[in-house]
């Protein structure tokens, strides 16, 4: 945007009163040379003549777009965008992790008899469960009245069932690893086993929907690529928090852990399908999870959460050798890395659907209507090279 | 207190954007920005946290060939002239509203006359709302953090008056009243442009849908896409048992699997 002149009035230069363009380019203010010159003869013209034949100038920005049942109104986009920042998509990642940890934790302590491996997943919950709820209020417009999220407590709203699942989660875990810390010190006693299983039991329970319910938040929303795959989005987002707890336990040590290999397996095999799954739906709905950045960042997830690992875990298997700990190790870098880049493709993903003006309106793509739409960033792009 | 609902007849309105003035002035809403857009006279686009009405300006500047604007005429102009027609956008107030069920704090309430309302000292600013309206009208202001819609004037409705867009409106277009007495005469107002030959002329109040109706119907002539306006809103409660019958069925998966692992696993 460029700086408005000295001369304009104190209002619009203002911090705030910045033009902010509903749809496509600004409008180019720079007059252009042919324009130009063709009203200089038309001037001439006028004066010799007294009246003008043939063509006059294209005004600056035509063909001005138009409202219409093929154009929609003006193509401007119905749906607002996201307003969530970088931190929710960061919070769906560790969250997930947050809660697939707590399960493991319970599963490592009660069957696997790896109490080790349960501290240490406990420690991961607990950690992601404090982060989370860092990033949560750190998103919010108004930090300082986060609490009035558990003012009300509304099955129907995804987030406040989300929120008052965090408190829950968040409390039982800290709970959990106290005990973890008593069992630890003072050695295992009854009440003492009794209360740990309890905690951890408790924790557990609300770590499983903490673990995938931002899939349903965000699924339950007017963002058309979202609420299309609501039915899948919570157990993508299941599976890939499972992912990135495991390959996080194994970054932490736990490379020779088959119990963590195996879950690997699982969650990268289920990823894979989900990728296929995508790709496979031809829907136009889906186009912002295939075309364009989100569509990379999401395809790049997809291939460093699926086939990536899932090659990786089944090669390197869990014989504890240094061959098959840097597989590992490598798979769950991959893992990681593609978990994060999942959730911040689908954030991307719903914010380019909501800048979709066709899909709410049910309007059918139309070559002639993109063509004339783009007209006005085209002439902009055109005049900006001419002026460079 | 009865339900009350704003009808705003697109075929009377004249784009004088008085609704527009009127509500910035009664509710101190700052201004949008300066900027040329080149849609018409609308340099606005949409309602939105700073904007609460929103006269829109449907346009057909002699499209392209092969693209059907509006009809010859359309907009109340002569049959030769260029059509053009406006309608005041606002808040839809839905009987069912998706910002309203969304909201994780109870910010946003039911007022007992119908209006869908944005306390403003309870709002923190999450922002679930804005991805949950249909409609795209609730909007946070990030300088401020909260999220801000139109308020139906319940502070005016409260003492008795009509909103201050109604009570501008110098044709009439926007009427304030009942619910069920304005949804008759909207029928009436219909039958009289179709009397008068206008066929294209229709009511969008989608009732059909699980918006369920909405407190702030518009009269249209020809397609309601044309204004923005949805053909199929859907609040987005709808989808919430999918969403959480398939997260009960990832959260059996981890549970299960987990244990299986550990069980399988153990060294």
């Amino acid at each position: 945007m460029s700086e408005l002149p000295k001369s304009a009035p104190a209002y619009a230069r203002r911090a705030g009163a910045e033009p902010q363009r509903a749809y496509g380019e600004p409008a180019p203010v720079e007059p252009d040379r042919p324009s130009e010159g063709r009203l200089i003869e038309i001037r001439r013209e006028a004066e010799r003549r007294g009246r003008i034949e043939g063509a006059g100038i294209r005004p600056a920005g035509a063909p001005f777009p138009m409202a219409s049942p093929e154009t929609g109104y003006y193509g401007i986009h119905l749906l607002k965008e996201p307003q969530w920042n970088w931190a929710i998509p960061l919070y769906f990642f560790v969250g997930g992790a947050a809660g697939a940890s707590s399960v493991i934790s319970t599963a490592a302590d009660w069957v696997g008899d790896d109490f080790d491996l349960a501290r240490k997943a406990r420690w991961l919950a607990l950690g992601g469960a404090g982060l989370s709820s860092a990033l949560l209020v750190y998103d919010l417009g108004r930090p300082s009245r986060f609490l009035n999220m558990l003012r009300v407590f509304k099955p129907q709203s995804p987030m406040s069932m989300g929120a008052w699942c965090l408190t829950a989660f968040a409390n039982f875990t800290a709970a959990a690893a106290f005990f973890d810390l008593v069992r630890e010190r003072f050695g295992t006693s009854l009440p003492v086993r009794l209360l740990s299983g309890a905690t951890g039991a408790a924790s557990s329970l609300f770590g499983m929907p903490f673990s995938n319910y931002t899939g349903v938040l965000i699924g339950a929303t007017a963002v058309p690529v979202w609420n299309h795959n609501v039915e899948t989005l919570p157990i993508h987002f299941g599976a890939s928090g499972l992912q990135s707890a495991c390959s996080l336990l194994e970054l932490w040590g736990f490379d020779d852990s088959r119990a963590l290999n195996m879950l690997g397996v699982g969650a990268a095999a289920y990823e894979t399908w989900e990728g296929f799954h995508l790709e496979s739906d031809s829907d136009r709905v889906n186009d912002p999870l295939k075309h364009g950045p989100s569509g990379w960042i999401t395809r790049l997830g997809g291939v460093l959460s699926g086939p990536v690992p899932l090659v990786l875990r089944v090669l390197g298997g869990s014989s504890g050798s240094s061959r098959s700990r840097s597989m590992r190790r490598m798979a769950a870098w991959s893992g990681v890395v593609g978990s994060l880049l999942t959730r911040y493709g689908w954030m991307r993903a719903g914010h380019s659907s909501a800048q979709n003006w066709r899909i709410p309106l049910d309007i059918a793509e139309d070559s002639r209507v993109n063509e004339r739409l783009q007209s006005k960033p085209k002439l902009a792009q055109a005049r900006s090279v001419e002026a460079r | 207190m009865s339900v009350t609902a704003f009808l705003t007849d697109s075929t009377l309105c004249i784009g004088c954007k008085a609704c527009e003035v009127a509500c910035k002035e009664w509710n101190g809403i700052e201004d949008d920005g300066l900027t040329w857009s080149g849609f018409s006279y609308d340099n606005t686009g949409s309602v939105g946290h700073s904007t609460w009405r929103h006269v829109k300006f449907v346009e057909d500047g002699n499209g392209p060939a092969g693209l059907s604007g509006p009809a010859a005429g359309f907009g109340g102009n002569a049959p030769e002239g260029p059509t053009w027609a406006f309608s005041s956008d606002v808040c839809k107030h839905c009987e069912v509203a998706g910002c309203l069920e969304a909201c994780p704090t109870g910010a946003i309430v039911r007022m007992d006359f119908g209006a869908v309302y944005v306390q403003p000292d309870v709002c923190n600013g999450c922002s679930y709302c804005v991805v949950a309206c249909p409609f795209g009208v609730v909007q946070k202001n990030q300088k401020d953090g909260r999220a801000f819609k139109c308020t139906f004037c319940s502070d005016r409705q409260m003492a008795g008056l009509a909103p201050a867009c109604a009570k501008a409106c110098p044709t009439e277009s926007i009427k304030f009243g009942e619910l069920d007495e304005l949804r008759l005469r909207a029928q009436e107002r219909l039958e009289e442009l179709h009397a008068r030959g206008m066929d294209d002329a229709q009511l969008y109040d989608p009732t059909e849908t699980s918006v369920k109706g909405i407190h702030a119907m518009f009269l249209l002539r020809g397609d309601p896409r044309a204004y923005n306006l949805p053909p199929k809103p859907e609040v987005p409660t709808i989808y919430n048992k999918k969403g959480w019958m398939a997260s009960a069925v990832a959260a059996g998966a981890l549970l299960a699997g987990a244990f299986l692992a550990f069980a399988g696993g153990r060294r």
